[in-house]
């Protein structure tokens, strides 16, 4: 089969296709950034999760050591059960506290994990029995008002109980 | 008024009967390039020459837009963006826009302008010279020999496209936020990879793209076969190849768009 400038063409525009989806996908997305390695996963639950997604990061110290596995309603309990997936290379103690908090004022939720003081180290399987919930701003913006309320005007709160 | 009344009821009747015609005579073409497909793999130069033509030649207009497409994006991202501050985002917002949307839809506009037109406008010639014709005459199906090659060419083509146009148009929105607005160059990548999911973003614009690729061909060749034989059938039909593919496109990406984000 001989060979045209054709050819030659199309070759290098399927190449520059290619590696424009290599691109997208490494460059752009996050397909380096989701598996990271070898995982152990451990549960936790939360009365309230806020806005935490799957796929969500978990920091520690601010270093990203997992992510989200999947999230999903516990009706026995009515909390929330988040999997975690983390990095086989970093182990915690089994009192190790999970928060979840909010990167920045509108940005994204993560859980942060802070490690206790326990010889005893998290395995594939277990749960995280100390969390502590996302904070929903609503609930602080009542809470901030009621406590000036009261603090302030005890006569008018007085009042408008009668 | 009443006079014309029964005459305007009968043209819409007419073209709702030719729409539904045209809609049942593209279906069979594209049942019969499905039918000629291992004829029309037998002979890959023909859809190699054809790549050239629908994907190689429309290079430049898709690498050029692209280009612009982001850096706009970037521009107009960064004006609203700072306002809440957060401008660094706007790597976020440039990259999601582009490989979502922007990308495969103005790819398979411009695709419709550029390489569409250049189908029907060819196919139909070959027609009105009877070129296609000769080819029943020697026992060579047209479909097989001329529609199949351009089909799967096209079918190729618009995915490749789109996502550099995608790839072009984030280089874009980069040259426009680092280098000239001065966006930190780390936040700018790290924040569109925080972002833009493998499967849910990517995946899903090559999915749209790959749709529009088989619907703006299909709608090219069969405005080309479907052409009447004249001058004037034939610069119709071109004309009609790029209202009907820019519709289909626009109407598809809502329906793909829904199923996708799953409402």
């Amino acid at each position: 089969m001989e060979r045209t400038t054709i050819d030659l063409w199309v070759g290098v525009f399927v190449a520059l296709g290619l590696a424009a989806i290599f691109g997208l996908a490494l460059k752009v997305g996050n397909l380096t950034s989701s598996n990271i390695g070898e995982t152990y996963t451990v549960t936790a639950a939360f009365e309230n999760i806020g806005g935490l997604k799957p796929h969500a990061p978990v920091k520690s110290a601010g270093v990203v050591i997992g992510r989200v596995d999947g999230i999903v309603f516990d009706s026995k309990d009515y909390e929330a059960k988040v999997t975690i997936k983390l990095d086989k290379r970093y182990k915690f103690p089994t009192d190790t506290f999970a928060n979840i908090y909010t990167a920045g004022l509108l940005g994204e939720q993560y859980i942060g994990l802070e490690a206790g003081g326990e010889d005893a180290q998290l395995k594939n399987g277990d749960k995280i029995s100390h969390t502590q919930d996302a904070v929903v701003l609503e609930k602080l913006i009542s809470q901030f008002l009621y406590s000036k309320a009261s603090d302030n005007k005890p006569s008018d709160s007085t009042k408008a109980a009668e | 008024m009443l006079k014309g009344l029964p005459k305007a009821l009968a043209g819409l009747g007419n073209r709702t009967i030719e729409g539904i015609w045209r809609i049942g005579a593209g279906a069979r073409l594209f049942f019969y390039i499905w039918f000629y497909l291992l004829e029309s793999f037998k002979r890959p130069r023909l859809i190699v020459r054809e790549i050239y033509a629908t994907g190689v030649l429309s290079l430049l207009i898709i690498v050029v837009s692209a280009f612009f497409v982001g850096m706009v994006l970037g521009l107009q991202g960064y004006n609203t963006l700072q306002k809440y501050g957060s401008s660094e985002a706007i790597g976020v917002l440039v990259a999601l826009s582009l490989v979502r949307e922007l990308g495969p839809v103005v790819t398979a506009l411009l695709f419709a302008g550029r390489a569409g037109t250049a189908i029907t406008a060819e196919i139909g010639l070959m027609k009105a010279t009877e070129q296609l014709s000769a080819m029943e005459m020697m026992a060579v199906s047209p479909v097989a020999r001329v529609i199949a090659p351009r089909f799967w060419a096209g079918f190729i083509s618009m995915p490749i496209l789109a996502a550099l146009f995608s790839m072009v148009g984030v280089l874009g929105g980069y040259f426009v936020a680092v280098p000239i607005i001065g966006v930190d160059a780390g936040a700018f990548w790290s924040q569109m990879q925080a972002s833009v999911d493998f499967r849910d973003d990517i995946v899903n614009g090559i999915i749209k793209s790959l749709v529009f690729g088989v619907v703006c061909t299909l709608i090219a060749l069969f405005e080309g076969y479907d052409a009447p034989p004249t001058a004037e059938g034939v610069s119709r039909a071109t004309t009609r190849t790029v209202v009907n593919s820019s519709l289909a496109v626009l109407g598809l990406d809502f329906i793909l768009t829904a199923f996708m984000i799953g409402a």
